[in-house]
């Protein structure tokens, strides 16, 4: 009896309530022993029919949705979604609007890159990152809650520009920020980096070649960790990004080690980039004139009649959307997000959909675990940086 | 971004074979080509060999209404990661067949888009190795996506 059952393969439920699936996520896993033969994702528990709600508002309330998608990164989600309205508005947003929205994303890249970390390391067992990062995350959490108000769910970008401006030291805060964050990632790289348990658990683990890694559509750190120089603030540039100096980080080795060096040295880029647009900050609007479109300030409402027409009609009715399709695509913190909007001419979307990085990363999973020791599959799960949130939407 | 060098594959696709693109649209800085479902995974193999579209950034299927026809239509987002350019595959699909070729055998990626668009819209991928609903639970009567299905759902899954 005993030898029959040490001799035969084990089927295993890993999750949905597994701590270190980062959500609900099921894994199916046939193993051998502890290797995996087998690995199957199962998605869906979290599945709120976001994109068929999309088809229900109108295109400014869809911001909030969006929000709630990849919650680790909203900020990305915003703009995506705004961006994809604006394209078909074909609406031309002022200098100060797009500075901040790349200021804005870039901190909150930072953000989801502490999560990551924190819940990486703490997967693999190393405790204490895992508050030293959330004590950097909420530093920056604090700064987007002084600009829109919520920390989570900021629906900061509107269609034509900013919910509001910035707040009056903000610019001062986030430099603050910047001073204290270099030591913050010395920390890191003696808690972690230079840790050689650590190293051990990530190196040649979870191997992705080039190839399979386009052919499994892998985008973001992820793709960069095979060795494909591929970054969307680069080679398909939005909100003015190719007027920025950064470099795009790659690692050749395609294992969990070069995508965490690839997201290490990516935070180092986020904040040399956070620090040029606070240089390029310049007072200015930041709303498109586009009054149909565009809620007009409060004050301007208590002074002209057109504003409060304005206001009424778009909270009312909202505005039409010219008809067409468009694929808008960023760079978010976990690879390429791309929205697919079209619009049919009228006051609601026809049909939105999100191509979510996690998504995507995630169907890889089975091509990276098999052949790998059950524990290992925690760390390659950590180095895709899912967010289930964001997968079954 | 240019859309020089998707228009240019379009361009000798079709001088090869009249019969794969029936239309292209160039509109708000994208290039769409409107395939028939029957030649897509020739196109895709073609797009993909020998014009550098190597990767396949995401597939989304989309119901017109039913009142339209062809009803469905699917789009398929395709990104060089050598000339760094995008091109939109259009297949539209009437009511009583919605089925086309699977391009799982071109891109891995497909599996999974495959599966989601079948599950929400009900297109049926011919040939793909494993289409089961992903999203949805297996019980789920219908599809969600598609125009005609109400907002709050039908039991048991119904939220009123």
């Amino acid at each position: 009896m005993m030898d029959e059952s040490l001799d035969s393969q084990m089927t295993i439920s890993m999750g949905p309530q597994h701590p270190s699936t980062h959500g609900v996520l099921r894994l199916e896993l046939v193993l051998d022993g502890e290797v995996v033969v087998k690995a199957k994702p199962d998605i869906g528990y979290l599945h709120t029919g976001m994109e068929k709600l999309f088809e229900y508002k109108k295109y400014q309330q869809g911001i909030v949705i969006t929000d709630r998608m990849d919650y680790l990164n909203p900020l990305g989600n915003n703009l995506a979604y705004v961006m994809a309205a604006e394209k078909l508005l074909q609406i031309e947003i002022p200098p100060r609007a797009q500075i901040i929205r790349v200021l804005m994303c870039e901190l909150q890249r930072i953000a989801s890159h502490m999560v990551w970390l924190g819940t990486h390391a703490l997967d693999i067992g190393a405790m204490s990152p895992f508050f030293f990062c959330f004590r950097q995350r909420e530093k920056i959490l604090n700064l987007i809650e002084a600009a829109s108000g919520g920390r989570m769910t900021p629906s900061y970008f509107r269609i034509g520009g900013l919910m509001m401006d910035l707040p009056a030291g903000f610019e001062r805060r986030v430099k603050q920020f910047l001073e204290d964050f270099p030591a913050a990632m010395d920390q890191f790289e003696t808690l972690v980096s230079g840790n050689t348990i650590w190293q051990s658990r990530t190196k040649e683990i979870g191997y992705i070649s080039k190839e399979d890694a386009i052919d499994w559509g892998l985008t973001g750190p992820c793709l960069r960790g095979s060795g494909v120089e591929l970054d969307l603030r680069r080679h398909d540039p939005y909100t003015g990004y190719e007027t920025y100096d950064f470099e795009i980080p790659v690692e050749n080795d395609g294992d969990v080690w070069a995508r965490f060096r690839v997201r290490m040295r990516e935070l180092y880029e986020s904040a040399k980039i956070v620090r040029q647009a606070l240089e390029r900050l310049k007072p200015g609007p930041t709303k498109a004139d586009a009054p149909k479109v565009v809620l007009p300030d409060r004050d301007d409402m208590r002074k002209h009649m057109d504003s409060l027409i304005h206001h009424f009609l778009i909270v009312a009715e909202g505005f039409n959307v010219p008809e067409g399709e468009v694929y808008m695509p960023i760079e978010a913190s976990k690879g390429e997000l791309g929205v697919y909007m079209k619009s049919n001419g009228g006051p609601k979307p026809e049909r939105v959909h999100f191509r979510g990085p996690s998504f995507v990363n995630l169907s890889a999973l089975p091509d990276m675990s098999e052949g790998e020791l059950i524990a290992d599959v925690v760390a390659i799960i950590g180095s895709l940086d899912i967010v289930l949130g964001e997968i079954d939407r | 971004m240019s859309t020089d060098f998707a228009r240019e594959a379009i361009e000798k696709l079709r001088s090869e074979n009249e019969s794969w693109i029936t239309d292209v649209k160039d509109a708000l800085g994208e290039f769409t080509a409107t395939v028939p479902a029957s030649a897509i995974v020739e196109v895709c193999e073609k797009l993909k060999n020998e014009h550098g579209f190597d990767l396949l950034a995401d597939l989304c299927g989309c119901d017109r209404g039913p009142e339209e026809d062809p009803r469905f239509e699917v789009n398929y987002h395709l990104f060089s990661t050598v000339h760094y350019n995008r091109v939109r595959l259009k297949v539209l699909l009437s009511e009583d067949s919605p089925n086309v070729e699977t391009v799982t055998t071109v891109w891995k990626t497909a599996n999974w888009h495959e599966r989601e668009t079948y599950d929400l819209v009900g297109v049926i991928f011919d040939g793909h190795p494993d289409l089961r609903r992903i999203l949805l639970p297996s019980d789920f009567d219908g599809h969600a996506l598609r125009k005609d299905y109400p907002l709050r759902g039908y039991e048991p899954y119904s939220l009123t």
